[in-house]
């Protein structure tokens, strides 16, 4: 996690520092590229804490007080660290009328976390999400970017062991 | 360009992709080339074909036989028997779930016979990330039509003329909306598109997006020469990361083509789109909150009047439509709105799109012209319900729509019969539902997912939804009151009548809906703490039916409280007061002794 420790004005550049700051230059410096800029940091460093956020903030020229008030407002945005898998049950209406509340609990049960949480050794983030529209595989399941259909609470340990 | 004897569709729509389309095109491509059929047969991915439920599937042409469910394994059969020999494989033909007869054409199938394609028109038959694909079947000719022919009035009379109105759903007149926007005099305007597809249980701008995405910069382009803009956004979820890649591809290509930037099709007329990701706040589907977001702020809505078509974007006129709305500009401006206007009925011009899902048979999306009944979309389009259960409702129109239950399925379905319902139209998803889905549930479903996505900026919506939620809860865990109810009412009244956007407005509506058609059911879970479907589930009594017990001791190994009792080869008995009602001893009886009411 050292590198995430660094802060915006250290001058210290590391790799993902450099990728931000090169994706940063590659947008108008106005306030309507913050949102794409948190995206594209999120998907570098993994999550969003705050010494990032100054830093963007700096960078954009925003004030840090928004970054922030921007980065709580969306769920898709997170200040914790996630990880490496994130298991992401859908609880859209279609899941759930077929059953999604128990493929959670599974989850829940099997990886001793809560929704929002990550397992100790960072292998795992449990969330959950209203519909990626998949209804007609309901219940859902998006491990990552890969969606799976038709998932019951028994077939979710093997479902966990494709991904280390 | 090659010509090929055999062409096949392989449906690489998101859920067909999910089901393992991806393996069966390697395994298809590996068959093709060992039977050095190369340069007679083409595989073209195309987008979705729309019945999710038995992917993944493909079309041989120009026969037109239809394989589905259809695995990696199989494909050295299909090539060695079909392909070569041209007899068809039988195995993976579609088999109607009434009559058990096999149905060898996509078109004779029930559940695509009665559909209208008007906005699916190219889903399923062109592979979305080629822009020749398009253009062969007609593709941005609309847009040089009404370049080069047409003036910016007579576009916006056009729209005007096929009554077309707003499928995210609300239904404004999409052509009022151009209309305004075009008078407005201001040195840029803005054209949006809302793919912001929040509502649970609907995907059929994600399957557009996917399937078809130059139709909707087509008709963006269209609507920036109709009122004057030269830029545009397409607002897109973060959670669709196919529909964003093939999007962009179709921009990337648009543009390569000169079909996006300036001068297109040798006119004056400059326009070009930008992609904006969301970042998963449901209230960015609300017009004011989505403008916010692209401006790079909190999506919080705004009281309107001004409406965006004064002060919009960057407070610039702006001109919102959903994805759905502008899959049919093209075909408005090919074929004149007054022909569009004859499909539908009454006031609902043209076709809807639905997205069908839950406790029916073909699960998809359909496409049918306004005014069909909810029983043909229901029973005959979807097959009806799965595993011979009771219907008990459809609910539409999201978490501002409503439940109709079976006295009702012979409502056409159309922007005036549906609120007349407690239902709206929305942007059509379709949730079917059995017996087992209880509807104070799904009353407390809705109205927990509203209290998440409340932004929070007004008091109603914040506060009067957490409110009501909480009596929901209540209700649902046995301790609820008849008075619970006249709150729940009088609390629904107050939100609709004052919160800001239509996110609260419209929040009340599942509960509503529910009162009025299933009032019996939220009686029962007050009076009798009974739940009828057993889903709630602090009202479950879970006891051992003793004639049926071996006294195996299964499930006395398998509850986690215990709290099941017995002798070994006697019968077992419950302790209802320790009981934590889990499931497990259900789960691990192997003679169904226990029973729950």
């Amino acid at each position: 996690m050292s590198e995430n420790e660094h802060r915006g004005d250290c001058g210290c550049k590391n790799a993902l520092y450099r990728q931000l700051d090169a994706y940063i230059a590659s947008v108008p410096r106005m306030r309507d590229s913050l949102i794409p800029v948190l995206h594209q940091a999120q998907s570098i460093f993994g999550f969003l804490p705050v010494d990032l956020q100054e830093y963007i903030a700096k960078a954009l020229d925003v004030p840090a007080s928004e970054v922030y008030g921007v980065v709580t407002f969306y769920t898709y945005f997170t200040m914790q660290p996630r990880g490496r898998h994130t298991i992401n049950v859908c609880l859209g209406t279609a899941c759930y009328v077929r059953g999604a509340k128990q493929v959670v609990e599974a989850f829940s049960e099997l990886l001793g976390i809560k929704i929002g949480e990550t397992t100790p050794d960072r292998r795992f983030t449990l969330t959950a999400q209203r519909c990626f529209g998949a209804c007609g595989l309901a219940p859902a399941v998006m491990i990552n970017q890969d969606v799976h259909g038709r998932v019951n609470p028994k077939k979710v340990a093997e479902l966990l062991e494709q991904y280390k | 360009m090659n010509h090929y004897r055999t062409q096949i569709l392989l449906c690489s729509g998101g859920a067909c992709i999910s089901s393992g389309s991806e393996s069966v095109r390697e395994a298809l491509l590996r068959e093709i080339k060992a039977n050095g059929l190369e340069g007679e047969v083409e595989i073209i991915t195309t987008g979705c074909m729309g019945m999710c439920e038995i992917g993944p599937m493909m079309v041989v042409s120009p026969e037109g036989i239809f394989y589905q469910k259809i695995k990696p394994e199989d494909m050295a059969e299909v090539v060695r028997e079909h392909l070569l020999k041209g007899c068809i494989v039988e195995r993976l033909l579609y088999k109607r779930v009434d009559t058990d007869e096999l149905v060898r054409f996509l078109e004779d199938i029930p559940f695509f016979k009665l559909q209208k394609k008007i906005v699916l028109r190219n889903c399923g038959k062109i592979n979305p990330e080629k822009i020749d694909e398009y253009i062969a079947l007609g593709g941005y000719e609309a847009l040089g039509k009404a370049l080069t022919s047409m003036t910016p009035e007579q576009v916006i009379e056009d729209v005007l003329a096929s009554g077309l109105r707003g499928r995210g759903g609300a239904g404004f007149p999409t052509g009022k909306k151009w209309q305004f926007t075009a008078k407005e005099k201001a040195d840029q305007k803005y054209v949006l598109c809302n793919a912001d597809e929040g509502d649970p249980g609907a995907f059929m701008d994600r399957s557009l997006l996917e399937g078809d995405p130059h139709s909707i910069i087509e008709a963006m382009a269209i609507a920036g020469y109709a009122i004057g803009a030269s830029k545009g956004y397409v607002y897109v979820r973060a959670e669709y990361p196919l529909a964003i890649q093939r999007l962009s591809t179709a921009l990337d290509q648009a543009r390569a083509n000169g079909l996006l930037g300036e001068k297109i099709f040798n006119t004056t007329f400059t326009f070009d789109l930008q992609i904006r990701m969301g970042a998963g706040a449901f209230v960015c589907g609300e017009e004011t909150a989505l403008m916010r977001s692209i401006e790079g702020y909190r999506g919080e809505p705004r009281p309107k009047p001004p409406f965006p078509a004064q002060k919009g974007l960057f407070e610039k006129p702006t001109v919102l439509n959903n994805v759905e709305t502008y899959a049919n500009i093209p075909y408005i401006i090919m074929h004149g709105g007054a022909e569009f206007a004859k499909i539908g009925s009454g006031k609902s011009t043209g076709t809807k799109v639905f997205a069908l899902a839950g406790h029916v048979n073909n699960s998809g999306l359909v496409e049918v012209p306004m005014g069909i009944t909810l029983r043909e979309i229901v029973y005959d389009i979807g097959g009806g319900i799965r595993g011979g259960k009771d219907f008990k409702a459809v609910q539409i129109g999201g978490p501002s729509g409503g439940c109709i239950p079976k006295e009702h399925l012979d409502t056409p379905v159309t922007y005036e019969t549906l609120p007349a319902l407690g239902a709206i139209m929305g942007s059509g998803g379709l949730i079917v539902m059995n017996e087992d889905a209880c509807m104070v549930d799904v009353a407390r479903y809705f109205m927990d997912f509203i209290q998440d996505e409340s932004c929070g900026k007004c008091t109603p919506c914040r506060i009067g939804t957490k409110i009501m939620l909480d009596l929901l809860n209540k209700i649902t865990h046995g301790d609820g009151s008849e008075q619970d109810l006249e709150q729940l009412e009088f609390l629904a009244g107050q939100i609709g009548q004052s919160a800001l956007c239509g996110l609260g407005q419209t929040a009340p509506n599942p509960v509503l809906s529910t009162l009025r058609y299933f009032r019996h059911e939220y009686l029962e879970h007050i009076r009798d703490k009974h739940c009828r479907s057993k889903v709630c589930r602090s009202m479950l009594r879970y006891s051992i039916n003793a004639a049926a017990c071996k006294g195996c001791g299964l499930c006395k190994k398998a509850c986690p409280a215990d709290a099941i009792s017995g002798e070994r080869k006697a019968a077992h008995h419950i302790d209802v007061d320790k009981c934590i009602r889990c499931g497990a001893c259900m789960e691990a009886c192997p003679f169904t002794a226990i029973e729950v009411k």
